[in-house]
């Protein structure tokens, strides 16, 4: 049957791009680099001054030293802070976890008459940003007497934390096939050991994907703890906020100093978690397929 | 945008190649195809039929090889420079224009004035008798109907190629027999040249002029319909082609034109397709031509019996064991001793062990 | 349970209220949402019903005399035009220019490594980014060095302590969310609907024009609602990078001043209340525009 004939040509098929096509995506391109050039540059410029002795009018610092996170430490405290920090990110990641995994259990495998209220009450607290509830939530909490203390921290914090884990986990569940769970029950098994032999193991990438999430975003929430925290319960982000908010009185190197201490307690858990997350669910977009 | 050539004369594949990574899903594909022709591509899934068709469209480059619409390369074009019409697998209908707007969208591109367009847009529901649906929106159509505006789409722009991607398989039974007939009745009245890729054999066969068999990114054999059924250039076309009984046997006389194979323990008179080179050889038979009979050759037992309304369709084993499919217009019990054979003409026999 | 009383429970007419709730998917499991249903309804409603009842508890006069003071005192009620002339443009230029760079992305392998770096600003927060900009926007930090020492301005530019360092502030901190948000609908997106436009003669433009745009536009809506709601809360940028007594009192230090500077817990409920409802505003105006444009779902549809 006819074949074809085999013409000499062969070689490579080149798609001819038009130039317009091509300098748009350049300058795409250009754009991004641009914003990463910069948000570089600004992470490192409060590196290098921290490590700087002096740093006035020249690209870099006159010398190197490490003094200033010396000083840091005693002037900021920070001992006392980084524990009061991990003890608030603790409880809260503790808790969200135990308060919202067995929401996102309940909204994720029954249906039931106010189901999409209860679904937009929890979606609420992520939607509003922090200062528009944070006010009133701490005229709340001072009223009953939990603000100024770290349990007004830690449950301040909860209330953006719950639902972000109720929102994360229920695309997890909904993956489990829910036959494995009528299989326990049948087999003997109530809602409590359920839990324990069944869900928690099969569900423990995206329980811990949830957590690592929580506890970085907890560690940079700025603005419920600053509206919540005493003098003594303060994380880390509020007492750099004051630090800088002081800066006549300080050392601008030894803010920095303790700038860079918090960017590295956020970063490396935000390594972490990235083993474990796509960096898209920080925002708590769950990612699509790849096709 | 210039018409390419609406009225050729050939479309020309010319040692096609396309390479993802180290998998070769398209190697040294050569075609030619005349104006008019229905072409089907057929293969199992993996076979390259649908990159062979993106690479038609110009959705993806080749990496060697070339293309050509009678004189004119076009491999280096842009889909939107070619101006074939293609039906997509699941249609591809845009979600937020009606069935009028969808229709409409090629000619838009084409730069027609609004009168034109009306009028074409008209002819194109009458063509696939959606004539009063023009107003709504995809989601509120079935599937059969939007698999109808996906071909009128691609039809009124007037392409010199259609080109069409397993359209029919996410509809049920009934209806792609139905759209099977639609798609054959709208490629003769308009008079297109179509490129039909599919995995069904069925489909191929019942559609096209020409069909081309593929496997693993090759050319296995092109041939008309009654060429293929009857005739498979090869043991691996065969399997695909329904020839069930596909077995490895010694080769017992060859020559003139005719050859004898051993099967269970019996001679079997078949028709050589392929030069038989060494002792061994493939016999493909399909089940429908293996019969009971008083004097077959080949000696087995029956297996399962399957009714079928007007025969019935069994499986029996041999003494060393292996499975025959076969036919029978009576009924035939499980465990009941079997003589089966087969036409001469019938039996196919191909060079070497089974691929 | 005897069989004896199953089957007399089994004859009874009435089903037991266990079975009854179970029918509407209400039993022990559905009850695990409850503490948490709990928890966000004191901690998250009530405030703001107990915000809006002080609200109109005014220190003195009547009842709606805290909104009274806001709309007449102009350096109250000029804090909304303060944000909105940072959150609005900031949170056009982020929509904006989001989607060429997620249209770009969309196709990138190693969109991982991208999204992580960008994700940055988010992670690290805004305090530490003010922190950043601080330095790197002051006279004498790099930007400015590169501007002069490059010849392209005689003296450095201000940009610290004014509008353009919260503005800029604002784009870094926000952007990155905008992105992704705008990245997940351009994912959605089927691909075959392009690959079938351009087989019917639609180039890059067309395409974006035809197909991209109508079916990204109820996203970006969306998109536009979350970024602006994020924009208009600023707060440590406005006081730390820009002039929080001036051209940057933006209406959150606003109601901070008055709870934690004046102590009038009643007045900041009601510049809170302001506040939420002047966010719901432009929501609202925005998501009702989204009636005029497509809003189904953006895959192929199927039968």
């Amino acid at each position: 049957m006819s074949q074809g004939m085999s013409a000499g040509a062969t070689g490579r098929a080149v798609q001819r791009e038009p130039a317009g096509a091509r300098l748009w995506a350049t300058s795409v391109w250009v754009l991004v680099g641009f914003f990463i050039l910069n948000l570089l540059a600004l992470i490192a410029t409060v590196v290098v001054n921290s490590l700087g002795t002096r740093w006035f009018n020249t690209w870099l610092p006159e010398g190197f030293t490490t003094r200033w996170y010396f000083s840091a430490w005693d002037e900021f405290q920070l001992s006392d802070v980084l524990i009061v920090t991990f003890q608030v990110v603790a409880a809260v990641v503790a808790l969200a976890g135990i308060l919202g995994v067995p929401a996102a259990y309940a909204l994720a495998r029954r249906d039931f008459p106010g189901k999409r209220f209860l679904v937009l009450l929890f979606l609420l607290p992520l939607l509003v940003p922090p200062i528009t509830f944070g006010i009133p939530l701490a005229t709340v909490l001072y009223k009953v007497r939990l603000a100024g203390s770290m349990s007004g921290v830690i449950v301040a914090n909860l209330v953006p934390t719950v639902p972000f884990v109720i929102l994360v986990m229920i695309p997890f569940i909904e993956q489990i096939d829910p036959r494995i769970e009528a299989a326990a029950r049948v087999f003997g098994a109530g809602t409590g050991r359920l839990f324990v032999h069944v869900l928690v193991p099969l569900l423990a990438p995206g329980i811990l994907a949830a957590l690592l999430l929580v506890l970085v975003r907890t560690i940079a929430m700025f603005e419920l703890t600053f509206f919540t925290a005493g003098p003594d319960s303060q994380t880390l982000v509020v007492a750099l906020y004051y630090a800088v908010y002081a800066a006549g009185v300080r050392a601008g190197q030894s803010i920095d100093a303790m700038a860079v201490i918090y960017m590295v307690t956020t970063l490396v858990w935000l390594l972490i978690a990235l083993r474990f997350v796509n960096p898209a669910q920080i925002v708590g977009r769950a990612p699509r397929e790849a096709r | 945008m210039a018409a390419i050539a609406r009225d050729f004369k050939t479309l020309r594949l010319d040692q096609v190649s396309r390479r993802f990574g180290s998998v070769n899903a398209l190697e040294d594909v050569t075609l030619e195809v005349e104006r008019g022709e229905f072409i089907a591509l057929l293969g199992p899934s993996g076979c390259g039929k649908s990159t062979a068709l993106n690479c038609l469209a110009g959705l993806l480059q080749l990496t060697d090889g070339s293309i050509w619409l009678d004189a004119t390369r076009i491999d280096g074009l842009k889909p939107e420079a070619r101006g074939f019409g293609m039906v997509f697998q699941n249609y591809a209908l845009f979600p937020h224009m009606s069935v009028r707007k969808n229709i409409a969208f090629g000619l838009r591109m084409q730069g027609r004035d609004r009168a034109s367009i009306a009028r074409k847009v008209e002819e194109g529901l009458a063509l696939v008798h959606l004539e009063t649906q023009g107003d709504k929106l995809p989601g509120q159509l079935s599937g059969g109907q939007q698999q109808r505006v996906a071909i009128a789409r691609a039809i009124v722009i007037e392409p010199p190629l259609v080109l069409m991607d397993e359209p029919l398989s996410n509809l049920d039974a009934k209806l792609r027999l139905e759209m099977r007939g639609e798609i054959r009745r709208i490629h003769d009245s308009v008079g297109s040249t179509t490129i039909y890729v599919t995995h069904d054999q069925d489909e191929a066969l019942s559609l096209a002029d020409r069909v081309v068999v593929m496997r693993a990114g090759r050319v296995r054999q092109v041939g008309s319909p009654g060429e293929l059924y009857a005739r498979p250039a090869h043991a691996d076309v065969a399997e695909f082609m329904g020839f069930r009984n596909l077995l490895a046997v010694p080769v017992a006389r060859a020559g003139g034109g005719e050859a004898e194979i051993t099967l269970g323990g019996a001679r079997l008179k078949g028709t050589p397709v392929e030069a038989l080179l060494d002792g061994t050889a493939t016999v493909a038979i399909r089940p429908d031509d293996l019969v009971p009979g008083p004097d077959g050759p080949i000696r087995a037992t029956a297996a399962t019996v399957e009714y079928r309304g007007r025969d019935f369709f069994g499986t029996a084993r041999m003494a060393d064991g292996t499975e025959l499919y076969f036919r029978s217009a009576a009924r035939v019990e499980p465990g009941e001793a079997l003589r089966l054979g087969a036409d001469a003409a019938r039996v196919l026999i191909y060079s070497g062990a089974k691929p | 349970m005897s069989t004896a009383s199953l089957a007399a429970r089994a004859r009874s007419e009435r089903p037991g209220l266990r079975i009854v709730l179970a029918r509407h998917g209400i039993d022990g499991v559905t009850l695990l949402a409850v503490p948490s249903a709990l928890f966000v309804l004191a901690l998250f409603v009530y405030p703001f019903l107990y915000g809006l009842v002080l609200s109109l508890e005014p220190k003195a006069g009547g009842w709606l005399a805290n909104y009274v003071k806001f709309f007449s005192d102009h350096f109250l009620y000029e804090t909304i035009w303060n944000t909105l002339q940072l959150a609005i443009p900031s949170t056009l230029v982020n929509v904006l220019l989001s989607i060429p760079v997620a249209l770009r992305v969309r196709r990138m392998k190693h969109q991982r490594l991208l999204t992580a770096i960008l994700v940055l600003p988010i992670t690290l927060g805004t305090v530490l980014v003010a922190e950043g900009l601080l330095n790197y926007l002051g006279p004498h930090g790099w930007l400015n060095r590169v501007l002069v020492d490059g010849g392209l301005i005689a003296d450095p530019v201000r940009l610290i302590h004014n509008y353009w360092g919260v503005l800029i502030a604002l784009f870094i901190s926000i952007f990155p969310f905008t992105f992704l948000l705008t990245l997940s609908y351009v994912t959605g997106i089927d691909p075959s609907l392009e690959q079938a436009a351009s087989t019917l003669g639609a180039n890059a433009r067309a395409r974006f024009r035809h197909i991209l745009l109508p079916l990204l536009a109820q996203g970006l809506a969306i998109n536009f609602c979350l970024t602006f709601v994020q924009a208009f809360s600023v707060f440590p940028s406005a006081v730390l990078l820009g002039d929080p007594a001036g051209v940057t009192r933006v209406i959150s230090i606003a109601a901070y001043t008055a709870a934690f500077e004046q102590y009038d817990y009643s007045m900041a409920s009601a510049i809170a209340m302001i506040m939420g409802f002047s966010q719901l505003i432009i929501v609202a105006a925005v998501l009702a525009s989204r009636g005029l444009v497509y809003r189904g779902p953006a895959g192929g549809a199927k039968g």
